[in-house]
This record gives structure tokens, C-alpha cells and sequence, in this order.
């Protein structure tokens, strides 16, 4: 028998079966089921299936972040409405207005471990991946299903190894890596498979980093995308004593229908769009492109060390006047951290405007939404026509340090003029 | 032969955002979601759809979020089909669960015009015009999947026959 990959792993055990092979079909039973503000379309599916209670409530994870605190009356009734739907269902891990986004609380809060099954009523529930997680994104519905019924049909998954040697060069992040690899795989290269993340590159990656890179991978169409737990993971969650071993790695003999080698030296600071985000080029080609709004958030960069990286770009310096910089830190405790170390001030004295812990304006619902003919640099993942407002509107993705630098110069900038430091 | 709809062909990769913006998304009522529906790539789509009408597309077919009012905007607004070179797997995942027919066609895209009259035989697995002149071979639903969408989605399904809890698979 030849080994088999992490995923195969993963759904071999929560299928509950000894073993199973990319392309089999298992019945599998989720450890976490994530939902956010669609939880009030999953409770109304819920209700209609003829069950009481969830199967277990303690699997459920709900996270209010995308439209917190509400924009509307609509979504103020369908936030009262969830609150109703967790105490009367009892489900404890329940997560209001300003404590952050779903992933980023999956994360802190440690409640998804290595070898887990994640699914969640949103696409990027690939980022669990950055702790050897498999996060699967599915529907509303599909997700009442899960709650009735503790299981879901899942096609296990082929998998594409993506290896990356070396380490980065200055003012590089792990989210021009990311576009890097989106603009080769392009949006459908990695459809319906799982991407695997190796490579001696990895041991200079943060879990913050990981999550980056598992969060990207849905924009290439991924099922799941796996940072294996490893050292990095052993330091970040010590109070894990139960060292990952085999079961959450892939074998060394194990099938991989693609795989994919780069170079972190050969990574530039990328810009990516629009209005896909595939069409991700280096800096220097989009340079000096006015910018009306920069964005610093999401579930793919709104972490403390991207806050960082874009506190050093603004240290001493201002926002440009035809500018307008918006930063929504991707979690209260991130917030608090950022506090902590002086690095809201330093944004908050360059001119930024500070949002609450949440999605922000990235799914186009509230806190800054882009009028026609507008146009944004931002660190969140999509860039498509009308995400962020207007269709007239143009969306750029680049790192927190890109859009802090271009923040400044009011015009898409290379973030190597002005980060002189090494973080 | 009568025909089942029009025929609305659009590109590759045509994501959520395109289907259902953002911004739409506060309000679940499905008649407020079709009045906007494929709103990023045609304006008046909402107001010229008719009942029965399918969407002929290329690859990577509702690619993006895992909103499901993508698919109750299309569904709501008369959407019979969508046939495409291939499909984002959670657009495809929802539109079994919710009940619209999805179908993979290499060469639908290439066979037929935007505008062209159709019919869906879905016991052969075609799409014909109505004239009968042009035919596409459509790739056949999984059976487990079919059986769902024979009940009119995953909530009649599980009603039907409310499996029983798993075992713990520990």
C-alpha cells in the first residue's frame, strides 16, 4: 500500500474507516461546524428538518463578523435572531459583535487542533489549514444538515504539494507569496483538491503566516489547504502536549497529483487585479496608480504582524490627503495586543482610521464602501468586480506593508522604500 | 419541440460577487435576491430572465464565497440550469443542496449562441435546441447527488429519511 496524504488522514478518521483514497466518497463526522452571521439561514434550514437540537451543540462555533456592529435594521434583527438561536440551542462557543472574525477566533481561542475536520459556512475555512487542520467551506443549508444530522459527504480530496525553499527578501510577506502562487495556479488550478504546504520556507513562517497562505488558497479554488503542525505549531499552542505525530502529516511515500516548487527569493512584492486574483505582478508594474482607499484587515491580513509591518511603513510619516487609510484589526485580542505595543498610535498618528475587530469593509457590506470610479488597495483576498461597492469601483490586493506604503504616497508604492527594517 | 428557456451564455470564472454583490446580502428574501440577480454582468438580467431559462457558462462557475443566495438568486428568478465547463465546488455543493439543476458540459459553451431557445432532456443527459439543430452532451449527475435533487433538495431529503445520528468515528 502506498501512503497516503494528510487529508486522506484526516477523513479516514473522521469517516470513522481505517482507510480511504482520493476520489473515494466518505460520510464524514465534522469536529468543528463555524458559522457566522448566515447561522440565521442555517438555524431557518435547521428548523425545517424536523429535529429539536443540534446533534452537538458543542461542535458549533458561531462568530458575528461580517456586518458588526450591524449596518442595518435587517441585520440588527438577524443578530437578535442568532443570539435567540444560541441560548435556545445551547451553544456555548457563540462569539458577538467585536470580538474578531470566525477564523482568526478558530485560531486564538484554540479551539481547532491538528488533524481536525473544520467545516464552515464560509469560503475561507481553508485558513484552519495554518494548524494541519482540514477546513472545507460549504453552504448554509448544507450546514443545518451537519447540525441535525453530525455528518456531511465529502469527496476526499487529490492533493497538490507546494514546496517553498529559501526565505524572503525584504519587505516580501507571506501574502505576496500567496498571490505569487495564485497567479501561476490561477482561479480554478487548485479546484476541488487540497494544497499542501512544505518546504524548508516554512520553519520562517508564523501560524499567522500559515494562515495567510491556507487563506489564499481559496481564491485558487481549493477544497482544503494544510500547513502541516510541526515544530512552529509546538511553540505557538504550548499547552498542546500531545506532540503531532504521524497522523498529521503526510507519509513520505504518499501521492500528490501535482506538485509545485518555488523559490521565496524569486518573490516580489506583488499587486494582484482587477478584477481577478490571478492577475497578480510585481509591484513596479502598477506602480503610481492613485489610490482613494487603502485597506488593512481581513481573515487573510489583519493580524499583528501585519499591523506591524504597517505601523513601520507609517512610523514618522502621513497619509496622503487623497487618501483615506482604513485598518480593522482581525480580533479584540489583536486590537488589545496592537494597543499594547504602541502600534494603533503610530497608525492612528499617520492618519489611519481604526475600524472594530470584524470583516470590515472587505465584503463591500458596511465601513468604507468604494463609490464609482474609485479605487482601493487593500490585504484582503478578493478583487472582484463590485466585492468592495460600486462596479465601477477597482480593487488591488497587496500586502499590509504595500498598502501602508501606498497609503502614504496616495499612489500604488514598492513597500522596499519604506521599510528600511528587517521584522 | 417546445422549448424549456433561453439560453444566457456568460464567461469563465464567474464568481458571487457577479451573481449576487455583497452588498444585497443583508436581506434573505429570495424575491429581493433574484431583483439582483447576475446584476455584475448584466444590469437587466433580473428583468429579462423568463421561466425555464438556463445560464451557459465556461469554467470555474460560481467560484468566490460560499454564499448560498447566489444560487436562491438564480433559482428565484426562474434559473432552471446552469451548464458549465466546470463549477466552483461550493457553488456546486449549494445548488444540489438547494435544488437547481447544475450540469457539466465540455461543449455546450461552443454548440450553442446566447439567445438560442433549449430544452434539457434530463433522463439522456442533453441540451438541444429547440429547432433540434444543435445538441451538447451534458456530463450526468452523481447518483447520490441526483437522489437529492430528485427529492428538491438536501431539507426535503433529510426530512424524508432523517438518518440517524452517527456513530463516534473515535
Amino acid at each position: 500500500m502506498s501512503g497516503r496524504t494528510l487529508s486522506e488522514k484526516i477523513l479516514a478518521r473522521t469517516s470513522g474507516v481505517g482507510d480511504v483514497k482520493a476520489g473515494e466518497v466518505v460520510e464524514a463526522c465534522p469536529d468543528i461546524l463555524m458559522s457566522h452571521e448566515n447561522t440565521f439561514l442555517v438555524a431557518k434550514a435547521f428548523s425545517q428538518i424536523g429535529v429539536d437540537r443540534p446533534w452537538a451543540p458543542e461542535k458549533i462555533v458561531v462568530v458575528l463578523d461580517h456586518r458588526a456592529p450591524a449596518n442595518t435594521c435587517q441585520t440588527a434583527t438577524v443578530h437578535a435572531s442568532i443570539r435567540d438561536t444560541v441560548r435556545k440551542m445551547g451553544i456555548s462557543r457563540f462569539y458577538d459583535v467585536g470580538e474578531g472574525i470566525c477564523h482568526q477566533i478558530l485560531m486564538e481561542r484554540k479551539l481547532v487542533r491538528p488533524g481536525q475536520l473544520v467545516v464552515g459556512a464560509d469560503s475561507h475555512t481553508t485558513t484552519a489549514g495554518a494548524v494541519g487542520a482540514f477546513g472545507c467551506g460549504i453552504g448554509a443549508t448544507e450546514m443545518a444538515g451537519v447540525w441535525a444530522t453530525g455528518r456531511i459527504w465529502l469527496k476526499v480530496p487529490e492533493t497538490i504539494r507546494i514546496t517553498i525553499s529559501g526565505h524572503l527578501e525584504k519587505a516580501v510577506f507571506t501574502k505576496d507569496v500567496a498571490l505569487y502562487i495564485a497567479s501561476r495556479l490561477g482561479p480554478s488550478g487548485a479546484d476541488y483538491k487540497c494544497i499542501e504546504f512544505d518546504g524548508i520556507f516554512l520553519l520562517d513562517v508564523s501560524i499567522s503566516g500559515r494562515m495567510v497562505l491556507c487563506n489564499m488558497a481559496a481564491e485558487m479554488g481549493a477544497k482544503a489547504a494544510i500547513a502541516p503542525a510541526d515544530s512552529t505549531f509546538g511553540a505557538w499552542s504550548p499547552e498542546c502536549t500531545v506532540l503531532p505525530g504521524d497522523a498529521c502529516r503526510s507519509d513520505s511515500d504518499a501521492s500528490f497529483c501535482q506538485t509545485m516548487e518555488l523559490t521565496a527569493e524569486d518573490v516580489p512584492p506583488m499587486v494582484s487585479g482587477p478584477h481577478q486574483v490571478e492577475l497578480g505582478r510585481s509591484v513596479e508594474e502598477f506602480e503610481g496608480i492613485d489610490v482613494d482607499q487603502a485597506f488593512i484587515g481581513s481573515c487573510t491580513n489583519g493580524r499583528l504582524e501585519d499591523l506591524i509591518a504597517a505601523s513601520w511603513v507609517l512610523k514618522g510619516n502621513k497619509v496622503a490627503t487623497t487618501c483615506r487609510l482604513l485598518v480593522a484589526p482581525a480580533s479584540r485580542a489583536i486590537l488589545r495586543d496592537a494597543l499594547d505595543m504602541g502600534v494603533i498610535q503610530t497608525i492612528h498618528k499617520a492618519g489611519g482610521v481604526i475600524l472594530p475587530p470584524g470583516c470590515g469593509p472587505c465584503l463591500g457590506a458596511h465601513e468604507g464602501v468604494l463609490g464609482p470610479g474609485e479605487v482601493c488597495v487593500s490585504s484582503s483576498n478578493r478583487n472582484f468586480r463590485g466585492r468592495m461597492g460600486s462596479e465601477d469601483a477597482e480593487i488591488y490586493l497587496a500586502s499590509p506593508a504595500t498598502v501602508a506604503a501606498s497609503a502614504v504616497e496616495g499612489k500604488i508604492a514598492d513597500p522596499r522604500r519604506w521599510l528600511k527594517i528587517d521584522l | 419541440m417546445t422549448s424549456d428557456g433561453r439560453i444566457w451564455k456568460c464567461g469563465d470564472d464567474v464568481n458571487t460577487d457577479l451573481i449576487i454583490p455583497g452588498r444585497y446580502l443583508d436581506n434573505y428574501d429570495p424575491s429581493h435576491l433574484a431583483s439582483h440577480a447576475m446584476e455584475g454582468i448584466d444590469a437587466d438580467f433580473s428583468k429579462r430572465v423568463s421561466p425555464g431559462d438556463v445560464i451557459v457558462a465556461g469554467r470555474n462557475f460560481g467560484c468566490g464565497s460560499s454564499r448560498e443566495q447566489a444560487v436562491t438568486a438564480l433559482r428565484s428568478c426562474g434559473v432552471r440550469a446552469v451548464v458549465a465547463e466546470s463549477f466552483a465546488r461550493i457553488f456546486y455543493r449549494n445548488s444540489i443542496t438547494l435544488g437547481l439543476l447544475v450540469y457539466e458540459s465540455k461543449e455546450a459553451r461552443c454548440v450553442f449562441e446566447d439567445g438560442d431557445e433549449a430544452v434539457i432532456d434530463a433522463a439522456n443527459n442533453f441540451l438541444s435546441s429547440a429547432d433540434g439543430s444543435k445538441k451538447a452532451i451534458l456530463m450526468p449527475i452523481p447518483p447520490r447527488l441526483k437522489e437529492v435533487l430528485d427529492c428538491g433538495g438536501l431539507l426535503p431529503y433529510l426530512k424524508n429519511g432523517m438518518q440517524q445520528p452517527p456513530r463516534n468515528p473515535e
